[in-house]
Formats: C-alpha cells, structure tokens, sequence
C-alpha cells in the first residue's frame, strides 16, 4: 500500500515538452484526428505532458507504486485555450487524494500544465488505481 | 455553429486497429504492452488486446470536435474508463460509436453529454465535454 502522506503532495515538474509540428502531426494520425497545420494540436494532446507527470509519481521509489499494476480510472481536462505548436509545456502534479479501499490505492492527481511564460493551458485530473 | 439544449447530435463511429494502439503509443508515450500484445493482456487477465483509455477519450473528442464545427472549442473534456475496448487483430479491429446530447447552453458555452459504446458495453463513465460557442 502507498503511504497515507503522499495526500497533498506536489512534485517537481519533469522537463517542459516542445510541441513540435511532428508530434503533434504523430498524435493525430494515431487517432484519425484531422489536422492541418496552424490548427491546434488535438483536445487530448496534452496527456503526452501530464503522462509524464504521472510516470514520475509511479517512478518514485519513495512513492512505492508498482507501474504494471496501475490502471488509469479517470481522465478529465479543463482548457485555458487550445495547445499550438511551438508551446513549450510543464506539468506539475500534486496529488489531491488517496483513498485504500480493497487492498487498492485510488490516487487522484491534478496536473497544472503550463507554458512557457507559466501560464495555465489546462488542468489534467486523473485518477489512478494502483493495486497489488 | 449553433447547438441547441436538447438538440440529439449525429452519431459518430469510429474504427480502431492494432495498428493504431502502436502508432498511439508512440505518439503519447504510453508503451504498456497490454495496448499492443495479447499475450500480456490475458496475463494480466483481460480478454485481449485493449485500447488505451486515451484512445477512446480522443475518439470522443474527434466527434465533439465534428459537432462544435472546428477544433480548439473543447473548454472541458473528461471521462471514466470504466469497461476497456477490446480490440482484435486485423483491419477491422474495434468499433467505438460516440453519441452526444446537448444538455444545456449558458453564457457562450454548450455542456455535451456523451454515451460511448462498443458493441454493447458503454466503455466511458460519464463522459461529458463542454465546448465554446
């Protein structure tokens, strides 16, 4: 089980992301989004950027979370505005709530992405269901 | 664009293959083998090969897109993954059909509420999206 104090703890950011054309381009090719260039980058994109947040959080042997047993439960963003290429992207995730039931932990994150000025693009809350 | 409360939106389908979870994975940064190898997936006692949640999230934000007339008018977007899409080998892969409703339309702003199925299993839990008018 994770520690009951990892409620309420913020990391530190993992390094910022280029949006580049080319990523953006790869991201909705994958998901048959249509794209042009100039337009913005998918509502979803910015998962790339929190995903690493998140990937830090389970990564952190202080942490004590076991990645091949962590299952995604929730996704939601709220939009400041759309990501454009050429945004250069931080998350910062903090770790809002941890609740044990049945031998799991249900971690729920909210991620502050920023730009390069350190203005918010988005929120991006997650949930994530870690179990044994 | 005009949306209107209550106004029932064109349903839309979506195919997803294996190959997509691959070229998907690559382009997020999400290289869990349960996304792209059965063998894993069963291990881990899943029914095959499944999308990954994000997946099924970005379909549903290609149809609000398509509703709300151009990307970049999504203000909010969320859901729960809360039945996985299972995806087969081969061309035809997976089926995921996005229904919406708007349900209310306040202060420049359209709330969308979505159902998101493949085959008969609803795979997002209250998924909602709220565009910019």
């Amino acid at each position: 089980m994770v520690d009951s104090s990892l409620a309420g703890r913020t990391f530190p950011p993992p390094p910022s992301l280029q949006v580049t054309a080319e990523a953006v381009r790869a991201f909705a090719a994958a998901t048959g989004t249509p794209y042009a260039e100039g337009e913005p980058a998918p509502a979803t994109f910015p998962i790339v950027v929190a995903f690493v947040a998140m990937q830090a959080l389970m990564g952190d042997p202080e942490v004590g979370i076991d990645l091949s047993h962590v299952i995604h439960g929730e996704q939601r963003f709220a939009y400041e505005r759309p990501v454009v290429v050429g945004d250069e992207l931080t998350a910062t995730l903090t770790v809002d709530t941890l609740r044990q039931i049945g031998g799991a932990d249900i971690i729920g994150t909210t991620s502050a992405i920023t730009d390069a000025d350190g203005a918010l693009v988005c929120t991006a809350k997650a949930t994530l269901v870690h179990t044994a | 664009m005009s949306l209107e409360a209550g106004e029932e939106l064109a349903t839309q389908t979506f195919r997803v293959t294996r190959a997509d979870l691959v070229a998907y994975a690559a382009a997020a940064g999400d290289p869990n083998p349960i996304h792209q190898d059965a063998d894993v997936a069963r291990s881990v006692g899943l029914p095959g090969v499944i999308a990954h949640g994000m997946y099924t999230l970005a379909l549903a934000a290609r149809a609000v897109d398509g509703w709300a007339g151009a990307p970049g008018r999504v203000v909010e977007l969320g859901a729960k993954f809360t039945k996985p899409v299972v995806v087969p080998a081969g061309e035809d892969g997976a089926e995921v059909v996005v229904a919406g409703t708007v349900k209310k339309v306040e202060d420049g702003r359209a709330t969308i509420g979505l159902t998101v199925t493949c085959g008969a299993d609803k795979v997002l839990g209250m998924p909602t999206a709220v565009v910019a008018l």
